[in-house]
């Protein structure tokens, strides 16, 4: 009896909740439907399809692990691979220390205007990867561009911005830390203002200046968001494509072709589908071993 | 993933630290301290404007002026013919009206489906539900841009190829949106619902007449976002859509700057319309978007 009693005064809320399930179902109906049209089942053709020889049209064998030993037999695919991962620990970095030190500008109360500043900021956010990619062709073109136009005024000579593959690539990392600099910033600066002010305080009554504030206050404290930038940065420089196509097209020639131009251009334009569907899964790999090893050094971090 | 920051309870009290601190720093030279922060904020927001504004300003040189050495800053004979070009030889009208409509379309969806399955996922209690959270998680593992191939075959067995609904519906689904509406439904405290329960409310109706309602800013915070991550799709409109008729702005940019000869007046004009109505968006709902606490879980 006594048992039944307490069950009837604590259980009921939970009890009751966990009863309700047509509501639930059909709240998350139509996002179950679109989950399985358009993640399962390409995920699940997509893994199939990479051990056949399929081409998109028409019959198809399987071909056991051929693709996956063609792929890394495959010199085209180790470039692209390697100038993908080139791409990404160079544009990260940078976009993490641009964005963390504007972050910090912006918050801080001794600099003047930050408001205004932080929308100019924030306008190459708006702009779409391609017409970034133009805008920066535009100031960097080899004949026509700004910068060399500035560096032959200087008395130096036209830089190959276009010709040479590194400087090239140098171009996009740059472009690309200019665009994704907004969105870090964000990031930062709300974990920034999350920081207690009173640890400030306290580190400035005992003589602490501002760079070691910064570094044994602002640091530690945001170090979850630091977390967060770098992963979401990583997997989207792993899959950048629109950036490249339009300020070189992958070029000069072939030498910036990134992972995801390598796979458009297998399966669509050569039509190889279960080839392309191979090199999708080696990237998928990729992706996930970057957010776990993430998610592992941030544990360490955090439990240190 | 859903790691970050917890807002402070702080309010008055950080606030009124904050207005000590600031008075005592204007005391003790503030100024010698003001003057290099301001200094090297102002450097680096130019750094940022400079192409923006270079590029703008370019685009309203006429076709003949643009490689007219010296290069100046203000165009001499400012003139839109760029722009005319644009907007009428290259069917960019046309682009515009698609993409336009697209973004509307897979906005209103992404929101309404989004704000149902954030409900669901933050006030109801079931082992099933949990799995879909974390089904839903592991999108952002798997984005798009990675199974293009496989991606391409489900739509096109779907019967969707070269129609809008094509591009449409694979985007409805986005992680950062059923994410930012659980966060914001797990702080509506669960009172609220056993009340209209115990009114005799019907759990549908509690959803749309209540929460519904004061979700409002993460819908609209949601509905700039996805406007925008829509707007600048670029590689699955152009895998879906064959018909020229149906581009998108992205791919209409693209295939100018794709061309042997780039018309770079054409193509300055095409470009700054595009970034015109991202950037309207932006300075009407700027304080969404700034202040929106879109920590995690986020897809570009």
């Amino acid at each position: 009896m006594t048992k039944s009693a307490a069950d009837v005064s604590v259980r009921p809320p939970r009890k009751r909740r966990s009863t309700y399930t047509l509501a639930p179902l059909v709240l998350i109906t139509a996002n179950v439907v679109l989950f399985a049209l358009f993640f399962v089942w390409p995920a699940v053709i997509g893994l199939v399809y990479s051990f056949t020889n399929y081409t998109g049209v028409g019959a198809f064998q399987f071909i056991g692990l051929d693709n996956y030993q063609n792929l890394f037999g495959d010199s085209t695919f180790y470039d692209a691979l390697s100038r993908t991962l080139l791409y990404t620990v160079l544009v990260v970095p940078l976009n993490f220390v641009l964005s963390l030190f504007i972050a910090n500008l912006v918050v801080s109360k001794q600099a003047k205007g930050a408001s205004v500043a932080r929308v100019v900021f924030f306008v190459p956010w708006l702009i779409s990867p391609i017409v970034v990619g133009v805008l920066w062709r535009w100031l960097f073109g080899e004949n026509f561009g700004l910068i060399n136009y500035v560096i032959e005024k200087l008395g130096g000579s036209a830089v190959p911005w276009q010709s040479n593959a590194d400087l090239s690539l140098g171009v996009v990392v740059m472009a690309g830390a200019w665009w994704g600099t907004a969105f870090s910033m964000l990031l930062f600066i709300a974990a920034i203002k999350n920081v207690p002010v009173s640890y400030y305080e306290a580190a400035s009554l005992d003589g602490a200046g501002p760079w070691r504030q910064f570094r044994s206050i602002t640091l530690p404290s945001i170090a979850p968001t630091s977390f967060i930038v770098i992963l979401l940065n990583t997997i989207n420089a792993m899959k950048e494509y629109p950036l490249f196509v339009s300020l070189n097209n992958g070029g000069p020639g072939t030498s910036n072709n990134l992972l995801v131009q390598y796979i458009y251009q297998t399966g669509f334009n050569r039509g190889q589908i279960g080839y392309a569907s191979a090199a999708s899964f080696v990237l998928m790999l990729i992706l996930m071993a970057v957010a776990i090893i993430q998610l592992i050094v941030n544990r360490r971090v955090e439990n240190r | 993933m859903t790691t970050t920051d917890t807002p402070r309870p702080a309010g008055a009290d950080s606030v009124r630290a904050r207005s000590k601190r600031q008075r005592r720093n204007e005391r003790d030279g503030g100024l010698r301290r003001a003057v290099p922060a301001t200094t090297l904020l102002w450097i680096l927001a130019a750094l940022y404007g400079l192409p923006v504004a270079w590029f703008v300003l370019s685009s309203f040189k006429p076709a003949g002026d643009l490689f007219s050495l010296p290069l100046t800053v203000l165009p001499h004979n400012p003139t839109v013919s760029g722009y005319k070009a644009a907007w009428d030889s290259a069917n960019f009208s046309q682009y515009f009206i698609n993409t336009a409509l697209v973004c509307v379309i897979t906005t209103i969806l992404t929101v309404g489906v989004s704000c149902c399955t954030g409900y669901a996922l933050a006030k109801y209690n079931n082992r099933w539900l949990k799995f879909f959270f974390i089904c839903i998680l592991a999108t952002t593992m798997l984005p798009s841009e990675v199974m293009l191939a496989p991606e391409f075959l489900v739509v096109r067995n779907l019967g969707l190829y070269n129609s809008f609904a094509g591009i449409i519906l694979p985007a409805v689904l986005t992680a950062t949106g059923c994410f930012m509406f659980r966060q914001f439904f797990l702080t509506v405290p669960d009172e609220l619902v056993e009340a209209a329960r115990i009114d005799g409310a019907r759990e549908l109706s509690i959803f749309l007449r209540i929460m519904v309602p004061i979700s409002r800013p993460i819908m609209l915070t949601l509905a700039i976002l996805s406007f925008q991550w829509r707007w600048n799709d670029y590689i699955w409109p152009l895998l879906m859509l064959n018909d020229p008729n149906k581009f998108t702005v992205q791919i209409g940019i693209q295939s100018l700057v794709g061309a042997q000869n780039i018309n770079w007046s054409v193509l300055l004009g095409g470009s700054v319309i595009s970034m015109i109505p991202l950037i309207l968006i932006f300075l009407v709902f700027q304080r969404y978007v700034m202040s929106a606490d879109i920590n995690a879980g986020l897809k570009d």
